[in-house]
């Protein structure tokens, strides 16, 4: 009697194991800043992907998939240590994020070196693009330079004889202002960098109406952003063309609303491209999270359809690492910005666009597609990656 | 270089200076009269910022606002006092530091919780929206002058109750040695929870009067602490009279270095290497200044006669 008990029992548990191996079950970690002044950012790109996971019943390549989601703090460090936790303790195949760079220099060497991949759904550095380029690093926004980029080349083409420059005073401000005169061969009237966290910006103001340029450039993401745009309104500046850079977009526009409307930004895809496939992905998030997705939501969706493509061209097999990754630069599906390619070092090779910010009729504010700055962009950087690195 | 951009920048200057004196006015009390360091001093602002905000919202009109966000703000500061701050006097100064920091984290996270964490907005109010031309092609709000009008008239009402009331006299008295006032029957525990509920108020008139020209967002206070620290210390620590002027100080040297920084070095050194250092030294000027006061002036401007 016992005896049989057992045999059903290891019967059972036999099963169970069997059933188990036969469908492999996927782990996918989410490491964004979901705290700390920027965390509406992080918060987007975890909405976007989870949608995503939704849509797709629970399943990316077609396997049961578990979403862990942590908390990067915006602290490197702190990254660091939930990165290991993810990559030793989880064994999550995929780790997704994060959304700032200085995070990303922190968190690449422990997961590339591991047995996940890593996918950015936002930031896109230099080093990572060229001699450093990894075949376990993959990026579905842009390298950070291009989106710098769209706006020099934009007052480039537009004719605008001055242009006042206007960034914080850390490195990717730097980078920024180099990106815009990349292509910007005009006169610069005026370069300032303010404090990082500078919320007054009247002194500068003032500056810029002494200097009477054609157009403005700012990079003033977050908060500062915030008080810039609605500073240079007060100060009836906005007859000046205001090109930006993560200055005016969907996580800044509830606090700048009217304010912003007209100012122009750069971006890879506004909420407004049009495509069935965009229109069902905008309303759904709207009716899901209360909010206008950004292109944080739009990337981390992405990435999780990029996932998706890959599982399924490796044939759902997690353990086949050159198949899994094969899939991942085949990018095999349609993103909803249209035009999408995985690069030789990883990143993107899509189009980039002008967008400006518009209150829609349902009185909510977004960015806008305006006109297409650049068509199949490939960043500078790409050339220095070798392949077989 | 304009004469008219030095009017204009000047006027920037003072504008950054008085909002600099109302948090620095409660702080220079707080730490001159009750020995007390106070970091969470800007916290104070950033909450008067956002109960302006809410009851903004809430009322549609900024100044029924900012009629009920002060004796709110003065309610909190109160209610700080009473739980907190009262059980610190008696310890020592890195005890106090610890837990006013710890009190901005907690307070930072709790605003965030109340209100997100996205930056929120207050219009500015309808009969100050308009702007006046200051020069050519740049409007200056109306708003803005509002301020500095405000932040002067405080500055002249705390200068006359700081020395033709009873309770300014008595706040005087304890900035220069307040056991002595105690000895001589004033119940001291009662005048610092005075000198503080006020001082937490004026910090949160400051936050509310910026709320319609700066974003309200979570830690917004923190790095306005750091040169409201400046002030206090360049102006003599416990004296109104020192922080009205190091905060003019501090604001106009702040204000014109940034924007006249670089042309000026121009005039020794070529364009790129005058941006760069332009660029580099303009921020440090205010710790340059508060140096330079302190090694003539060790105790600061005018400090308190012990």
């Amino acid at each position: 009697m016992i005896k049989a008990k057992l045999f059903l029992t290891l019967g059972a548990v036999a099963l169970m194991a069997s059933s188990a191996a036969a469908q492999e079950k996927l782990k996918v970690g989410i490491v964004v800043t979901l705290s700390g002044p920027s965390a509406v950012l992080g918060q987007q790109a975890r909405d976007g992907f989870n949608l995503a996971v939704k849509q797709l019943a629970g399943k990316l390549g077609g396997l049961d998939t578990e979403v862990i989601i942590v908390d990067d703090e915006l602290k490197p460090d702190v990254a660091v240590n939930k990165v290991k936790g993810l990559v030793e303790r989880d064994q999550v195949n995929f780790v997704v994020g994060p959304i700032f760079s200085n995070v990303l220099q922190a968190i690449h060497k422990p997961v590339v070196e591991s047995n996940a991949f890593l996918i950015s759904p936002n930031a896109g550095t230099s080093n990572f693009a060229g001699p450093q380029c990894n075949p376990n690093f993959f990026v579905t926004s842009y390298q950070n330079d291009q989106v710098h980029e769209v706006l020099g080349k934009t007052a480039q083409d537009k004719g605008y004889k001055r242009l006042f420059l206007i960034a914080p005073n850390y490195q990717a401000g730097k980078d920024s202002l180099a990106g815009v005169k990349r292509h910007y061969k005009g006169e610069i009237v005026g370069e300032i960098y303010t404090p990082l966290n500078q919320l007054d910006f009247s002194a500068e103001l003032a500056q810029i109406a002494a200097a009477k340029p054609d157009a403005v450039f700012a990079f003033m993401p977050g908060g500062m952003g915030v008080n810039l745009v609605r500073q240079y309104r007060q100060a009836g500046l906005a007859n000046i063309p205001f090109l930006s850079a993560f200055t005016v977009d969907e996580s800044t526009l509830p606090a700048q609303k009217e304010a912003a409307v007209g100012f122009f930004g750069g971006a890879n895809w506004a909420p407004d491209m049009k495509s069935p496939q965009n229109e069902a992905f905008v309303k759904a998030y709207e009716a899901a999270y209360n909010s206008v997705p950004g292109t944080y939501a739009m990337q981390a969706y992405d990435a999780a359809l990029l996932i998706d493509s890959a599982i399924k061209s490796a044939g759902g097999k997690l353990s086949d690492k050159n198949a899994l990754r094969a899939g991942l630069k085949k990018a095999d599906f349609k993103s909803l910005r249209g035009n999408f390619k995985i690069g030789v070092n990883g990143y993107p090779v899509q189009d980039f666009y002008l967008v400006q910010v518009v209150q829609r009729p349902d009185g909510k504010f977004a960015t806008s597609l305006r006109e297409k700055v650049f068509s199949d962009y490939v960043d500078v950087y790409a050339k220095d990656c070798k392949p077989t690195n | 270089m304009s004469l008219t951009l030095l009017y204009v920048q000047t006027l920037n200057g003072l504008q950054l200076g008085v909002l600099l004196f109302l948090i620095a006015a409660g702080l220079t009390l707080v730490f001159g009269v009750m020995d007390f360091v106070n970091l969470a001093h800007g916290v104070q602002y950033m909450i008067g910022a956002y109960l302006a905000a809410m009851f903004t919202a809430l009322t549609g009109n900024f100044f029924f606002g900012l009629a009920l966000a002060l004796p709110s703000a003065l309610l909190f500061g109160l209610l700080l006092e009473f739980f907190i701050f009262r059980h610190l006097y008696a310890r020592d100064h890195l005890d106090q530091v610890l837990a006013t920091f710890g009190i901005i984290l907690t307070l930072n996270q709790a605003v965030k919780v109340i209100w997100g964490a996205a930056p929120l907005s207050v219009p500015i109010p309808e009969i100050f929206s308009g702007s006046v031309v200051l020069m050519p092609g740049l409007l200056y709000p109306v708003w803005r002058l509002v301020i500095i009008a405000s932040g002067i008239a405080i500055a002249l009402l705390l200068g006359i109750l700081a020395t033709k009331t009873r309770i300014g006299m008595l706040v005087r008295a304890g900035a220069t040695n307040a056991p002595m006032v105690s000895a001589l029957g004033v119940d001291i525990g009662r005048l610092f929870m005075i000198v503080f509920g006020f001082g937490a108020m004026l910090a949160g008139f400051a936050g509310a009067m910026v709320a319609p020209i700066l974003s309200v967002e979570p830690g917004m206070g923190d790095n306005l602490l750091i040169l409201t620290f400046v002030v206090i210390v360049i102006g003599g620590i416990g004296s109104i009279r020192g922080a009205f002027i190091a905060a003019l100080m501090v604001g106009l040297v702040d204000t014109l270095g940034r924007s006249f920084g670089p042309s000026i070095l121009r005039a020794f050194l070529d364009p790129s290497a005058a941006a760069q250092t332009g660029r580099a030294l303009a921020p440090m000027l205010i710790y340059i200044l508060m140096a330079a006061v302190l090694f003539f002036r060790p105790a600061g401007l005018f400090p308190a006669k012990k």
